[in-house]
């Protein structure tokens, strides 16, 4: 796969100062770093919730951000994924209405197939006429994953979205979620705290403190030669 | 008991109530979420009719609804007739007057919604007016309903302004608040009691909608 997103861009929020140039390429890249290091910040100027101060986003060839020209495409318009730590469900609507509401311009019937499809997916099929708000922490991740690939995202943005999840659990959905992604050749940037989990699934990792890029490359050469720092710095931020 | 005015005043209420909803949605969305520099200055004209005596309101609306004034005439042009004195010149006095108790209920709505879930239907959808319909009003309905409930009170209660740019003419712009004044100066103490009973009642009503929703909610 060829650099499929290019990120050129600068941000102050609060204490951070985000600056951040990179071209990504991996089908599955894990953002590593400490808490406040500016994955999360990272992630909403991609996906569009945040504004960037300067700098351009590049998603396949197509212009996301750019403030020297003054092109801005709206999140809706970004066929971009993202889902959070926490989930938001509409916790006004059941499941399926939640899980369609991105699909406009489909029948319904098309509509009903893919929440279907989707909820499948994650296990969650038996789930489709409850209220969020008698999910669990977990069903709730799983829908909120569902409603995020439904509408065919052309990139998906994971914030921590298995923090909490069962581990077998994880493990099955990540298998899953993965397999979906490769079939249809999206890519997905991941942030996450887990050593491991990113010798498994990463291609490519990207290493993030201070708002600036300190490492980025294939999973096994980045950790095996920034292991005892990376160690260091995950357990700084986890304390 | 005035029939005319008790039809009148429940017509009037109807009506701005239903005026404010429609400006309350927007503007309120607009002052929750927008960034502009000059939304305190929009905030404050808002908020002006909860610190102004009615007299002063009713007195400038007066002067703009006048036929010798430029706007007085331009309004004219616009409605065929004066706007002072008449029911269509009482519904924009109820309007402004009750702004700020429709209005700041739904902007607190809006504001109350937690910011991920409007973003999480940003990224879901750039259809504003999906967004809006599909999730927010039914999160804000709450808020609309106390919106609404105070509206129309306190239109129902306005003296002030009413006087002011309505006068006091049977089936025009005789309220029932003018109706009791009237009642009163007339001496005629046990109908101004009954009105003034039904506006009583009417208030503790609405505050009871109000209170016992927010019981129901464990607000």
């Amino acid at each position: 796969m060829s650099d499929y997103l290019q990120v050129d861009v600068g941000h102050t929020l609060g204490e951070l100062s985000l600056r951040v140039s990179c071209a990504l390429s991996a089908p599955w890249t894990v953002l590593f770093g400490p808490s406040g290091a500016g994955k999360t910040s990272l992630l909403r100027v991609i996906g569009g919730l945040t504004r960037p101060d300067r700098g351009r986003v590049v998603l396949h060839g197509r212009t996301l951000a750019d403030t020297e020209k003054g092109a801005w495409v709206p999140p809706g318009q970004r066929a971009i994924g993202f889902v959070t730590q926490r989930p938001t469900l509409f916790p006004h609507i059941n499941v399926t209405a939640n899980v369609s509401f991105g699909l406009s311009g489909l029948d319904r019937r098309s509509c009903k197939e893919r929440v279907g499809e989707m909820l499948e997916l994650f296990h969650v099929g038996q789930l489709a006429k409850r209220m969020p708000g008698d999910l669990s922490g977990g069903e709730k991740q799983r829908v909120a994953l569902a409603r995020a690939l439904a509408p065919g995202p052309r990139l998906l943005l994971l914030d921590e979205p298995f923090t909490g999840m069962d581990a077998d659990l994880k493990v099955s959905i990540l298998q899953q979620l993965t397999k979906w992604l490769t079939e249809r050749e999206v890519p997905a940037l991941y942030v996450s705290h887990d050593v491991a989990e990113a010798f498994q699934t990463a291609a490519d990792v990207v290493v993030i403190d201070h708002g600036q890029i300190q490492a980025h490359g294939p999973a096994r050469e980045v950790l095996a030669s920034r292991r005892e720092q990376l160690l260091r710095q995950l357990g700084e931020g986890t304390e | 008991m005035d029939q005319q005015a008790i039809f009148l005043t429940f017509r009037l209420a109807t009506l701005t109530t239903l005026i404010l909803l429609a400006i309350s949605i927007p503007l309120g969305y607009w002052l929750a979420y927008s960034g502009a520099r000059w939304k305190a200055l929009v905030e404050a004209a808002v908020a002006l009719p909860l610190v102004l005596p009615p007299t002063v309101l009713g007195f400038y609306l007066l002067v703009l609804m006048a036929p010798r004034t430029a706007p007085g005439r331009a309004v004219s042009a616009i409605f065929g007739h004066p706007l002072a004195f008449s029911f269509a010149g009482l519904v924009v006095g109820s309007v402004l007057f009750s702004l700020p108790f429709a209005v700041q209920p739904v902007t607190a709505g809006f504001r109350s919604i937690d910011r991920e879930i409007l973003e999480a239907a940003e990224l879901l959808s750039h259809d504003r007016g999906r967004i809006l319909v599909r999730v927010l009003l039914p999160l804000v309905r709450p808020f609309l309903l106390t919106a609404a409930v105070l509206a129309f009170t306190h239109t129902v209660g306005e003296f002030g302004v009413v006087l002011m740019i309505g006068g006091n003419i049977p089936g025009v712009t005789r309220t029932l608040s003018i109706s009791i004044y009237d009642q009163v100066q007339d001496f005629a103490y046990a109908q101004a009691n009954h009105t003034a009973l039904l506006l009583l009642g009417l208030s503790f009503l609405a505050l009871l909608i109000i209170y016992g929703r927010r019981g129901r909610a464990g607000v």
